[in-house]
């Protein structure tokens, strides 16, 4: 899974103390490890089991993902943004692979 | 002016009611959507579903159909095979050159000398012009390109050809949409046309239509080609499942397709 497909929707302006919505996706296929294929074999878990996105260095948003949540979960949350700067964003995988995606908001 | 309190009571009722009636009219009135996604007595299985389900798949962003999308715009581009060609080399921008093209498929293919379907259309380019190996059915790469040229005929009518080179394939369709198969002996019509709008446990019938093919479906949590969902239509009256592929399922797609002739193309719809 390390081509995982990461789409942001944040909003490029916003005035100073506006609350914002920032939608974001991940495709994955976020096997619970509770499923078998086709030949009876257990799929091992693999999951994003962590989210974080950060604004300008400082963490505004966390999510502990588990087993039950369905393929390319889609994380939607509000922030008061006071700057402009950047969002980060980081998906951590069950083997260890962070896919990161960024998005710049202008603050006027 | 002084009202009794029996005329206050009285106007009172009449504001209530008048209150009911422009509700109840408001209501049943004009929802777009009951006529954009219907030609005549055939709805799209969109309007089957519920509200959350439509503003999923209306939202560009939540709809998990567009990563398959953007994966099929990234390919249209990229070179392959032993020509060293690219789909963007012959065709250019897919945005002009293959708007409305997917709401002709499947469609006779004068070279091959009958009908096919947009997956072995893509096929039959790779193969022939790219010198690029065949994508395998329901492999996510072809997913994403009939997912991307199908997006790009969306809200055009589908617009299938019944009549000329396609005719018979299309009365094989017609034939096998009516003939019944499987341990529980059942047909296409028997759901989707005889008992339309009536219920199978909790879920109503709907038409079972294609216009909306690659389709979310979150039962799949994943994309799906058309043929994928027939293959598990047969599943479930205990039929064996076709091949993919096979000139059966081409000539079914064909037949379904017809019947949601003039209904918006919804690429990639989001079902139940």
């Amino acid at each position: 899974m390390a081509n995982a497909t990461t789409r942001l929707l944040v909003p490029s302006t916003a005035k100073k103390g506006d609350i914002i919505e920032i939608k974001s996706l991940i495709s994955h296929p976020m096997d619970s490890g509770y499923a078998k294929d086709a030949s009876g074999k257990v799929i091992p878990r693999e999951i994003i089991n962590t989210f974080v996105c950060t604004y300008n260095g400082a963490q505004v948003f966390k999510m502990d993902l588990n087993p039950a949540i369905s393929s390319n979960p889609f994380i939607s949350f509000d922030v008061k943004v006071d700057k402009s700067g950047t969002f980060d964003f980081a998906w951590t995988d069950d083997n260890g692979t962070v896919y990161k995606d960024q998005a710049p908001i202008t603050v006027s | 002016m002084r009202l009794s309190p029996f005329s206050t009571l009285v106007s009172l009722a009449l504001v209530i009611g008048l209150m009911a009636s422009l509700a109840g009219r408001a209501h049943s009135a004009t929802d777009p959507d009951q006529t954009k996604y219907a030609v005549g007595a055939v709805k799209s299985d969109f309007l089957y579903l519920d509200a959350q389900t439509r503003a999923m798949q209306k939202d560009v962003f939540g709809n998990p159909g567009f990563l398959w999308v953007g994966k099929g715009k990234a390919a249209w581009s990229v070179a392959e095979g032993t020509a060293g060609k690219s789909c963007s080399s012959c065709h250019n921008a897919a945005e002009t050159s293959m708007k409305g093209v997917a709401a002709t498929y499947p469609k006779f293919d004068p070279k091959l000398g009958r009908v096919v379907d947009l997956e072995e259309k893509i096929n039959e380019m790779r193969t022939d012009q790219m010198g690029a190996p065949a994508l395998k059915w329901e492999s996510d790469p072809l997913l994403s390109m009939t997912t991307y040229l199908g997006n790009l005929s969306q809200d055009m009518p589908v617009a299938v050809a019944t009549s000329g080179a396609a005719h018979a394939t299309w009365l094989q369709g017609q034939a096998y949409y009516n003939e019944r198969r499987g341990q529980l002996n059942m047909s296409c019509v028997q759901c989707h046309g005889v008992h339309l709008d009536q219920k199978l446990r909790s879920e109503t019938l709907d038409r079972g239509l294609t216009n909306g093919f690659p389709t979310y479906r979150l039962a799949w949590q994943s994309i799906g080609s058309t043929q994928r969902r027939f293959r598990e239509c047969e599943q479930q009256i205990r039929a064996e499942p076709r091949p993919y592929g096979s000139k059966e399922y081409v000539a079914l797609e064909l037949y379904v397709a017809s019947i949601g002739n003039g209904l918006p193309v919804e690429t990639p719809a989001v079902r139940k």
